[in-house]
């Protein structure tokens, strides 16, 4: 694949669609496709057909729009609008709305279902660099992703730069991993480019085990468009040196899976990976490895673990895996949201990325809102935008007219945000003042219903479950602290239990092996600092002020069900 | 280098085609162990000591690392599962939206918790940590297809549509029975003969 035949295929892909007239495309990621968004398209282009219309009007399956909980979405891209909550009854409707001028909605009269233009503040408000071709182009299709310049910037690294030079724009982007961490990506590319390797082997993984619960965007990514990453990966491969990829994917996204198949087998057909690419003497393979369900193999040493068939357990660090990885060679790990930020910024030049976001968190990043908001979906923002606009703009506030409480970011390893703190510019700094972590980017939104201490001890027992059992002060440590928060909520706890409970969480923080254990008090250290009030009221006037809590114990000697539940936890789990 | 003879399978079963295909897939690595497990879960529904055995004997690998892994991650199970799965989403956005009342009210209709299956043999309950699909909160999963937006009444109405297990007026139904974590006897060492874990 040469640069001219790329331009061709280019060419011929965007003439084709320029035949068309009207644009429909049926969103077909996982949240509306649970939701039968496929007999929606299939009911469309039934209907096409039988008006005889299917030279002027293409019907096309896309990737996520952003709008999960509104689906089956149906996009009018010529027309600028966005459909929500479309069945396959309203098929003749859309079709005939497209004859119509839009006029102030005449024409939306026809279909049920509410209609956002492409211009509204939802989208507008938005920059997408990650997700920008994500609701517009087929993922099944290469040439869909030729067609938008896809897969230019490989030929041009491998033609026109060294990897020394990759390696500098991604520096100068000030990209920082997505994955949580929020480490410089391009000081992380040259550690690996510096090893020394003593087969000369390297390899890259890309991370898409997202364990996170209530954070979406990676799955969303790899199902919307799947060859971005892939095209980050041999990117970053040719940067560090790397002749095979490993994607590692959680097992529960089959629909991420299949898709990924699809497109790695049109990369190597398209000559993008196996040997020889671009004509160069680089070759890089991919190959995909499953996830089965462990939260702590997305920490790097126990993803690789994972990857070489073994239980995962993380590892001490140093060395890092950057010096010995994978089969003890130096391994690249990336997150699939981090490596799908790399085509644009070798397309636009590092310098154009480093424009965009705060001093020290450069670029935009996917948010999943989720919980209590209006608009519960994927948006992707500048870094630095107030939390304010994200909840308010763009996901529409708090739904039932109730009032907006806490936002909890970063999953089970960060904290929550309470409402005095709506004005915080988002980014991995301010963030982690306020004493949470930007994380893989969830942002769980809790209204006046949500008790804070429930919430921590929800977080604690998936701690406590998804604890990998090697070191004790984790293994052991959420347990305890768990149950501590189970004594709060049924009623049966004292004040010295939170003085016990603050300073579990300190030996947790510090004597943990990896950062699962590290960041699991994190929780409960936020809602204290916060919602201390709270705890309060549970321990002393056994009152749960959201009204969530049972105290099924309450009023029960405490001495004796404290021992009881004492005894419970030494013998159970 | 020792020659190496690939062991038979435990049975004449043809599903093992399949996964004898995935470990040459990835040449018999040991590496691949995962991989092959997943073809077997895939295969059978679930992983017994003949196949793990195998795949031991196959990959060149410990049994104790296959049976460590087998145990260590959710998604593989030791026991065959119920006729259908009933998987709820346990994840932040689902809990906030009542994951717990749905897990209650599976378990008035089957007696059966997280992790057992109903008497009867035909549902199994699971929960799964988040299906990232956190824009349909709550969301579940009923023999592989995904329900948006699920509620109490919503997933009564299914586990009742499964199962025949009647909801007396007075009493509850009878208690599931456990299908993880696996409580089988431990495993026995294929290697040296007449060696027992007892």
């Amino acid at each position: 694949m040469t640069h001219d035949e790329l331009a061709e295929i280019r060419k011929a892909e965007q003439e084709r669609k320029q035949k068309y007239k009207h644009k429909i495309n049926v969103c077909m990621a996982s949240g509306c496709l649970s939701l039968r968004s496929d007999l929606v398209k299939e009911a469309i282009t039934k209907e096409v057909d039988k008006e005889c219309l299917a030279d002027s009007v293409l019907v096309s399956k896309v990737g996520c729009v952003g709008l999960c909980s509104q689906g089956p979405i149906v996009v009018l891209e010529t027309k600028g609008e966005v459909r929500e909550g479309i069945t396959p009854e309203d098929a003749e409707a859309i079709i005939k709305s497209l004859g119509a001028e839009h006029d102030g909605g005449n024409s939306n009269e026809l279909v049920d279902g509410v209609v956002l233009r492409l211009d509204s503040k939802f989208f507008t408000r938005q920059k997408k660099i990650v997700m920008e071709h994500s609701g517009l182009i087929d993922p099944d299709r290469i040439e869909d992703y030729i067609a938008v310049g896809g897969y230019e910037s490989v030929l041009d690294v491998l033609t026109e730069m060294s990897p020394a030079e990759v390696i500098d724009q991604v520096t100068r982007s000030g990209l920082r991993g997505r994955g949580g961490a929020g480490y410089p990506t391009g000081l992380k590319w040259s550690t690996v480019a510096k090893a020394f390797s003593s087969s000369g082997e390297k390899f890259i993984i890309c991370n898409a085990d997202e364990g996170d619960p209530g954070a979406y965007m990676d799955r969303s990514i790899l199902e919307s468009n799947p060859h971005q990453v892939i095209e980050g990966m041999i990117i970053g491969a040719f940067a560090v040196g790397a002749s095979k990829g490993f994607v590692y994917v959680r097992a529960e996204y089959p629909l991420a899976i299949e898709r990924l198949k699809i497109a790695l087998k049109q990369a190597e057909k398209f000559g993008f990976l196996g040997h020889n690419i671009g004509g160069t003497t680089f070759s890089f393979t991919v190959e995909l490895r499953y996830g089965a369900g462990a939260f702590v193999t997305g920490e790097e040493t126990a993803l690789i673990a994972s990857v070489g068939g073994q239980r995962g357990l993380p590892q001490q660090r140093p060395p890092y895996p950057a010096e010995r990885g994978l089969f003890g060679r130096p391994t690249l790990i990336n997150n699939v949201e981090t490596l799908a930020n790399i085509p644009p910024i070798i397309r636009n030049g590092g310098d154009w990325f480093a424009k965009i976001g705060t001093e020290k968190s450069k670029g935009t990043k996917v948010f999943s809102l989720v919980g209590k908001i209006n608009n519960v979906g994927l948006v992707e923002v500048p870094l630095g935008m107030p939390l304010r606009e994200v909840i308010y703009d763009l996901g529409g506030g708090i739904p039932d007219g109730r009032t907006f409480k806490a936002v909890q970011t970063g999953g089970p390893s960060g904290g929550c945000i309470p409402a005095e703190h709506l004005d915080l510019p988002v980014d991995f700094e301010s963030l982690q003042q306020a004493g949470s972590i930007m994380g893989s980017g969830g942002m769980i939104v809790m209204d006046d219903a949500s008790c804070m201490v429930d919430v921590a001890k929800y977080f604690m027992g998936f701690c406590k479950s998804e604890s990998c059992g090697k070191c004790i002060p984790c293994r052991v440590g959420t347990v305890q602290m768990h149950a501590i928060l189970e004594r709060i909520t049924d009623g049966t706890a004292t004040m010295e239990d939170l003085g016990l409970l603050e300073n579990l969480c300190g030996l947790a923080k510090n004597a943990s092996i990896c950062g699962l254990g590290q960041s699991a008090p994190n929780p409960v250290l936020s809602t204290l600092r916060y919602f201390r009030d709270e705890y309060r009221a549970h321990i002393e006037e056994r009152r749960c002020p959201a009204g969530v809590c049972k105290f099924k114990n309450a009023g029960k000697d405490v001495y004796e069900e404290d021992l009881e539940v004492r005894d419970e936890t030494g013998t159970s789990s | 280098m020792i020659s190496f003879e690939k062991p038979s399978p435990p049975s004449d079963d043809r599903r093992w085609k399949l996964v004898d295909r995935t470990m040459r897939q990835y040449g018999y690595a040991p590496d691949a162990v995962i991989q092959v497990l997943h073809t077997v879960q895939e295969t059978f529904g679930f992983l017994d000591i003949d196949a793990m055995n195998y795949v031991a004997a196959s990959l060149r690998v410990p049994l104790s690392q296959v049976y460590g892994v087998a145990t260590f991650y959710h998604f593989f199970t030791l026991k065959p599962q119920g006729e259908h799965t009933c998987v709820v989403c346990t994840g932040t956005a689902c809990y906030i939206k009542g994951a717990q009342d749905l897990l209650d009210a599976v378990e008035e209709v089957t007696g059966a918790k997280p992790g057992e299956t109903s008497v009867d043999g035909k549902v199994s309950v699971l929960t799964a940590r988040c299906l990232g699909a956190c824009g349909l909160a709550a969301a579940a999963v009923y023999d592989g297809e995904i329900a948006a937006k699920v509620t109490p009444d919503a997933i009564k109405k299914q586990v009742h549509e499964w199962t025949d297990i009647v909801e007396e007026a007075a009493g509850s139904p009878p208690q599931g029975i456990p299908t993880t974590p696996p409580e089988g006897p431990a495993p026995q060492n294929p290697i040296i003969e007449g060696v027992t874990a007892e």
